[in-house]
């Protein structure tokens, strides 16, 4: 039966993708810029993982194939996961982190749509927590040439001192486990990892990520509640400690600038699909992932800790939600 | 003057196509061979028949006479002959036929004596009966009789009426054209509205992509010259149109679902409405015409006056109907709907007969899972989130879906528009709220039969007793018969039996009857959707009843 509306608005599933894969662009080149290209390497991996591995699962499932497959879904979690891991990662590193997104978090729980976890995050954790040695080996910028990167990613040998760099939020954390009290955050900051506001290297992407979010909120794919409410709940809660001890505790500004935080603000924390999804709830939700992150990384075992703050958050979703429904047209005030 | 407006959450911008039905003045459609005239159309009671077949009537003659006060007669839209009275398939999607007067028309027009009334001099209550009998309903599309709109509150005095020209439907130009080319009859209704309500101002809202019929408004007002009445140009957004909306962005008052505006002191007509109240009071004449646009699949989209009972194909061919129709759809491409067949009459609630045709409205591309992006929660304008009412109603989660008021959902269409995932919303909320009607229906059957079913058993035990007792009373009658034969003894016990008997009765009675009242007051009293509701939603329950009906009936 065909009822109305009879109008629909052009826009579809894909397109909503496809303009968030181009707002991944900026910090892509930058990536490629300052690490040289073995990301590209990695997206490509992730990607063709991704897209057979969300073709398998739909055959599987008895869905039709060319509709979920070109809805680009698949395609953005795999370049999530590449962006969040090393660029030296081994490939099947990246290939079983990709299958177990699609695989696992995404069409065991029902396919696109119905996942409750963010399924980068999901692969993220996993992977961190079955080899957290690979996950922590990250160059330094400008430090290998490409073609010793492809080796790597080919599973050549390591020689660890050789080829990697501690990220900046490592170097912060063991710095100051090892040093104790004899060393202090300024002190540390002077090290070859960090930047003028967080990693080197690091916070020029960070700065393309920013641009990328800003395409988004302009293209409305994501609204500002989410970034806003991740970002201010993580500077506060480094602003509360580093104002008491700054010797201790690296700066808001910091923390902004380094690690994942710009990628998780407008690409990971903005996942519809597995956040809240009334206005006070985002805000909710977001703040809890920005002070979750502070407290992994400032006291917790991980040197970042978004993607387990993000999969803690997805578990209070339906809560947040019920919580939060927003009054309806004439039931307002009373 | 500005004026300060207010917004209403979400909305949506769809391309208007309201330019090429606007070149043209409203012209007056052909005479159609025959005119089919439905009894019922207006909210409220089917009007009874005045005719019979074989009667000659004339233009303006009443046909139907109004069912109650909650109904509005129908009058012959020219003079000619009665051919029949009988079942006619309905401008309705439910595809159900309803009781209509055909007439043929004898080409000569001929009115009825016409006497206008004089207002001043007659009682609110005359004109409100009046305005019954000469068959005003709201021509917005809902078509509620007019007269019981113009009631004030028993709370609350009327301050604000406001007259309704945004007509933000996509296609439909039949206010816009109204508007421009008959603004003083417009002002004249609507003051005649104004004096009935006693309101204090009159805002007419019309939407800024009709600057012609913005100031046409404005100098028909400005001609009448009366005060506190202003014509307001509001931001084009649909469905600023919708009574609420428009009450919300005038006064920023909103009234929320199932209660009645008069209590907030506003009062919301159509200006086609306005118009027809002119014709009614300041000239005698009855509703029996109204502007319809014929847009789509039509080579000159155009809006015509059209006689109530035309058939719609006549319509569209005037307007030059081209090859590909698949259907007409009646009202506009957001809430309207599909007709039955082509030759169903235009009747008061048609405003648009929009030609369709599968390269004007593709078909819907294959759903797609919902993705929570919640682009359906930011467009729309009841401020629900209409993706959780899709998850509830989709697992039948009813409950759950009245919890997050379902019933709240104006179904205009914007969630269905905007989603990416080009899932039909709208349509699993018709589906659900279809199913808590009919699930209330039933209950409500089911209590009757269980209370049936409990009362026939307390009879039957009742009876038994009192067989018991009847039997021990003649026994012991001829017992004491027999005693009396053998000595005078036993007819005092005789004289107690049926007293006792009776009591037992009596005590029965009572017990079972507490019984009865202490199971009422225990259960709990469910909240049900099926109270309070607006004559408007149980025309549709009834409706959706029939189709029920009648889908059992085929199954069968």
């Amino acid at each position: 039966m065909n009822t109305s509306p009879y109008l629909r608005k052009t826009t579809a599933v894909n397109s909503v993708m496809l303009r968030v894969l181009i707002a991944l662009l900026p910090a892509i080149g930058a990536y490629v810029w300052q690490f040289g290209a073995a990301i590209l390497v990695q997206l490509a991996i992730a990607t063709a993982t991704a897209l057979i591995a969300e073709a398998a699962m739909l055959a599987l499932r008895g869905k039709p194939a060319t509709l979920y497959l070109t809805d680009l879904s698949a395609v953005v979690t795999a370049w999530l996961i590449a962006l969040t891991f090393s660029p030296i990662s081994p490939w099947w590193l990246t290939a079983v982190a990709t299958l177990t997104a699609i695989v696992i978090a995404k069409h065991l729980y029902g396919g696109l749509g119905q996942n409750p976890f963010n399924p980068a995050m999901v692969a993220f954790c996993t992977m961190i927590v079955a080899f957290p040695a690979l996950m922590s080996q990250w160059p330094g910028a400008g430090q290998l040439d490409f073609h010793t990167q492809l080796e790597l990613i080919m599973g050549g040998a390591r020689q660890l001192d050789a080829i990697t760099a501690a990220t900046p939020l490592d170097a912060l954390r063991t710095g100051l486990r090892e040093g104790g009290a004899n060393v202090t955050v300024p002190q540390l900051m002077e090290g070859s990892a960090f930047g003028i506001l967080g990693g080197a290297g690091w916070e020029w992407i960070a700065l393309a990520y920013l641009v990328g979010g800003l395409f988004l909120l302009q293209q409305r794919i994501i609204t500002w509640h989410m970034p806003a409410a991740f970002l201010l709940a993580l500077a506060a809660c480094a602003l509360l400690m580093w104002g008491m001890r700054p010797d201790r505790f690296a700066s808001p500004l910091f923390h902004i600038a380094s690690g994942g935080s710009m990628l998780a603000a407008f690409f990971i924390v903005t996942d519809p699909v597995s956040g809240a999804t009334t206005p006070k709830g985002k805000l909710i939700f977001a703040a809890g992932i920005g002070a979750l992150t502070f407290v992994i990384r400032s006291f917790g075992a991980y040197p970042d800790g978004i993607a387990f703050a993000v999969l803690l958050l997805n578990i209070c979703v339906p809560l947040i939600d019920m919580q939060t429904q927003p009054a309806v047209f004439g039931h307002k005030q009373d | 003057m500005l004026r300060k407006l207010f917004k209403f959450h979400g909305g949506v911008k769809p391309e208007t196509h309201k330019d090429s039905s606007t070149t043209q003045a409203i012209a007056k459609a052909p005479l159609p061979a025959l005119l089919k005239v439905p009894l019922h159309q207006s909210i409220g009671g089917t009007p009874r028949p005045l005719v019979r077949a074989g009667e000659k009537v004339l233009k303006g003659q009443r046909i139907g006479g109004a069912d109650g006060n909650v109904s509005s007669a129908v009058h012959a839209p020219t003079s000619g002959t009665v051919i029949a009275v009988e079942p006619v398939l309905m401008a309705h999607a439910s595809g159900l036929s309803t009781l209509s007067v055909m007439i043929e028309p004898d080409g000569e027009d001929r009115w009825i004596e016409r006497h206008p009334i004089d207002l001043r001099a007659t009682p609110a209550d005359e004109i409100r009966d009046y305005l019954r009998d000469q068959g005003v309903v709201g021509l917005g599309g809902a078509v509620f009789p007019s007269h019981l709109k113009l009631k004030t509150s028993r709370t609350k005095p009327t301050r604000t009426l406001i007259i309704n020209g945004a007509e933000c439907e996509p296609f439909i130009t039949c206010d816009d054209m109204l508007m421009r080319e008959r603004a003083p009859q417009i002002v004249s209704g609507m003051l005649i509205m104004q004096h009935i309500l006693g309101a204090e101002e009159v805002l007419v809202g019309i939407e800024d992509n009709k600057p012609a019929a913005v100031e046409s408004m404005k100098a028909a007002v400005a001609a009448a010259g009366v005060e506190g009445c202003s014509v307001v140009a509001i931001p084009t957004r649909y469905p600023a149109g919708g009574a609420k909306q428009l009450i919300r962005v005038l006064t920023g008052i909103e009234v929320p679902h199932g209660a009645r505006s008069t209590d907030y002191g506003v009062q919301c007509f159509n200006v086609g409405t306005a118009y027809a109240i002119h014709e009614a009071l300041d000239l005698d004449q009855p509703l029996i015409s109204r502007i319809v646009t014929v847009a789509g699949n039509v080579g000159q989209p155009r809006n015509y006056e059209v006689l109530i009972g035309t058939p719609m194909n006549e319509l569209a061919a005037h307007a030059g109907e081209q090859a590909g129709t698949d259907a007409y759809i009646m009202g506009g491409p957001m809430m309207g709907f599909r007709m039955p067949a082509f030759d169903v009459p235009v009747v008061k609630a048609t405003n648009c007969v929009l030609v369709s045709s599968p390269s004007l409205f593709p078909p819907a591309p294959p759903e797609m899972n919902c993705i929570r992006c919640g682009e359906c929660a930011k467009a729309c304008p009841a401020d629900l989130q209409p993706f959780e009412l899709y998850w509830f109603s989709r697992a039948r989660n009813f409950g759950k879906a009245q919890e997050y008021h379902l019933f709240d959902c104006i179904e205009c269409g914007c969630c269905s528009y905007v989603c990416p995932s080009h899932i039909r919303l709208v349509d699993y909320y018709r589906f659900a709220k279809s199913e808590i009607w009919a699930r209330e229906r039933d209950k409500e059957a089911a209590d009757a039969a269980r209370e049936r079913f409990d009362f026939r058993n307390l009879r039957q035990e009742r009876e038994k007793q009192e067989k018991a007792a009847r039997l021990a009373a003649k026994a012991a009658e001829t017992r004491a018969k027999l005693a009396s034969d053998s000595g005078g003894e036993a007819s005092q016990e005789a004289g107690e039996a049926p007293t006792a008997a009776e009591q037992a009765k009596k005590a029965l009675i009572a017990a079972a009857l507490k019984k009865a009242k202490q199971q009422k007051e225990g259960a709990p009293v469910p909240p049900r959707n099926t109270e309070n509701l607006s004559p408007d939603t149980l025309a549709e329950i009834d409706a959706v009843e029939a189709r029920r009906a009648a889908a059992r009936q085929e199954t069968e």
